[in-house]
């Protein structure tokens, strides 16, 4: 059984809720940083942890705090990223839904090591009814003189507020994000200036995912050391992963990192295996964005070593043979999933979701969304998989975001392991079946 | 939909909209613009005409381009008239796998309707989605704030009847969040 840090609590009744929290420990952190440290050392643990960003990029967190500028007599801003929007994710929506207060402590006490005196959970749209969980429950802290001024008559002061997006994958960019919670589109701005030295309202501002954010309460109760103790290498403490697709157990669990993959899709503990008693054919192990592999390169790197849920471990072999960790949403195929169909949908949600900014991505989403649609009606050729590679490689870097990036890799991951069934499907067309269904489905003229 | 009717926030929204503004520096009061904007589409029977968002526009003392742009570019604001129920079925990725497209299917059939269509009676939108962060319930449907998940065509059918028997229901009035403080 590996050690909960996040889901510590996760089963007890009425944990919701601020009385049942604060009896399990809750708000200690906020006490012991307000009252025994100094901002600086309460970021100094984190740094000491290990901790890296949560929502997929995996930057270590206590750096990106220690890049944040200080200019005497100017607002600085801590932006908690809740705009879980990455397909195959739904980590925070379950830590958000389950312990709201852990959210709001991990908030409060990170405010407080950046000296921020008004923060934000930006959520998105849909999340609405999770959106009045968080603001019953930082009202409940409010109350309790955990937020407001003069917290525990530290003299510190902090400000928290629920900001509701309103559906767009892109706002998880955090310079989109930025500019949605200033009022408008959600364009990614050019970095530098980076959000540390120019965010929120032109301010010095961090932006974090709300696991991350969650994971500064235990390493605070517990010492940065503690926390490092757990995982293997780089990889420190626990994650979250949301487990989907054709498994025998979906859902949201926390793992210390180095679980070999094996594992956790086979162990009961886990995902228990494939469901219907079918065989695995391929996994997006950390989300949408993330290189596709064939069972056998998820399950062993090509050295043959067992492959574990480490950042370090799924993207051993680079995007050859390797994929990453990316923000856990772990989506599992069997062996009768359409590679190719599901491309499509991939590369559908990419062409709807780019902001249309940069060229690259606007138009070659686009492109590869028309090529692909074209293949899985039955009308593709062989030169269609070559020109897919073709669009996908002009976008991978050629964005200001990494958006660009996101739409690229899994076309390029999905022609790179199963090049023969996007050829079976342009050589064989008359094995595919129901093509009218696939075109009114996606709501598009039937050919 | 409904014939000339004057655009006015209630009484109770101008004041949640007062308090929305309070939650952004002096002079920010654009940040409260999203915000709003489900308030106004709760309140002005779903979506958003060009009416409703000059209306806001003169609130928040922005442009009215400020509005459109924003009302524009995001996925939940609609921009034309919907039914009084909005459901919005996810077709991405772990729902495609888990049969959404047997739900989409199913409903276009029981409806009458595909994606982007209301019913003649006024009575349903049905909208697809991109992921609404509820994978490993695949697959799953939104109406109004609710998730309704781990769905079967059976559910949907007794879903659709209870729906019918709200009768009056007015789409998105539950999303909107009272600010408690």
């Amino acid at each position: 059984m590996g050690k909960k840090i996040l889901l510590e609590n996760d089963h007890v009744p009425g944990i919701r809720g601020y009385d049942v929290y604060r009896s399990k420990g809750g708000y200690a952190s906020v006490e012991k940083a307000l009252k025994s440290m100094t901002p600086e050392a309460v970021t100094e643990e984190v740094k000491k942890s290990g901790l890296r960003g949560r929502g997929g990029a995996g930057f270590p967190t206590g750096m990106k705090w220690g890049f944040l500028a200080k200019p005497p007599g100017v607002a600085r801003y801590l932006i908690c990223n809740a705009d879980e929007s990455e397909p195959g994710t739904f980590k925070d929506r379950y830590l958000m839904e389950r312990i709201p207060h852990l959210l709001i402590e991990g908030m409060i006490t990170s405010s407080y090591a950046l000296g921020v005196k008004t923060s934000y959970i930006y959520i998105r749209g849909e999340y609405f009814y999770i959106a009045r969980i968080l603001e019953e429950a930082i009202d409940e802290a409010y109350k309790a003189g955990w937020l407001g001024t003069n917290i525990l008559g530290t003299g510190y002061d902090l400000d928290l507020y629920v900001h509701v997006g309103a559906g767009a994958y892109i706002c998880g960019e955090e310079t989109a994000l930025l500019e949605s919670l200033e009022g408008k589109r959600g364009n990614p701005r050019i970095k530098p200036p980076f959000p540390a030295v120019e965010g929120l309202y032109g301010c010095p501002t961090v932006v974090n995912n709300v696991e991350t954010i969650a994971a500064v309460v235990s390493i605070i109760n517990q010492g940065g050391a503690a926390y490092a103790a757990i995982g293997i290498g780089k990889s420190t403490g626990t994650k979250l992963i949301s487990a989907s697709g054709h498994i025998n157990k979906p859902g949201v669990y926390e793992i210390e990192l180095g679980v070999p993959v094996e594992e956790f899709i086979y162990s009961d503990e886990y995902c228990g295996g494939i469901r219907n008693g079918k065989k695995l054919k391929a996994v997006v192990a950390g989300g949408s964005s993330v290189p596709i592999l064939p069972a056998g390169l998820i399950l062993k790197t090509a050295a043959g070593e067992p492959r574990l849920m480490t950042y370090e471990s799924l993207a051993d072999g680079g995007f050859a043979t390797g994929t990453m960790l990316g923000s856990g949403g772990f989506i599992v195929m069997d062996e009768t999933t359409s590679i190719v169909k599901n491309l499509w949908n991939f590369t559908r949600f990419y062409q709807h979701e780019s902001c249309g900014q940069c060229s690259p991505c606007r138009e070659g989403t686009l492109w590869m969304e028309k090529v692909l649609r074209r293949i899985v009606g039955g009308q593709g050729a062989l030169r269609d998989i070559d020109l897919l590679w073709d669009v996908q490689s002009n976008i991978e870097g050629k964005t200001i975001c990494p958006f660009g990036d996101a739409a690229a890799w899994p076309v390029a991951s999905a022609i790179r392991h199963f090049r023969k069934e996007f050829e079976e499907y342009v050589t064989h067309p008359e094995k595919i079946s129901d093509v009218k269904h696939y075109y009114s489905v996606n709501n598009l003229p039937v050919a | 939909m409904n014939a000339v009717k004057e655009i006015r926030f209630s009484q109770e929204s101008l004041e949640l909209i007062e308090k929305m503004i309070k939650r952004y520096p002096e002079g920010k009061h654009k940040s409260a613009l999203i915000p709003v904007l489900h308030i106004a589409q709760a309140e002005f029977d779903g979506w958003l005409s060009t009416e409703v968002m000059d209306y806001v526009a003169g609130i928040l003392k922005l442009e009215p381009i400020e509005v459109y742009e924003v009302a524009t570019f995001y996925s939940l604001f609609n921009l034309e008239p919907v039914g009084k129920c909005v459901i919005e079925v996810c077709r991405t990725s772990s729902c495609w796998l888990m049969g959404a497209e047997d739900i989409i299917r199913h409903l276009e059939k029981k409806l009458g309707i595909s994606p982007g269509g209301t019913t003649a009676d006024g009575m349903f939108t049905l909208k697809t989605v991109e992921c609404l962060g509820s994978c490993g319930t695949a697959p799953v449907m939104q109406v109004g704030a609710a998730y309704h998940e781990n769905l079967d065509l059976n559910k949907v059918d007794n879903l659709l009847d209870k729906f019918r028997s709200e009768g009056n229901r007015k789409c998105y009035t539950d999303r909107i969040t009272p600010d408690q403080k």
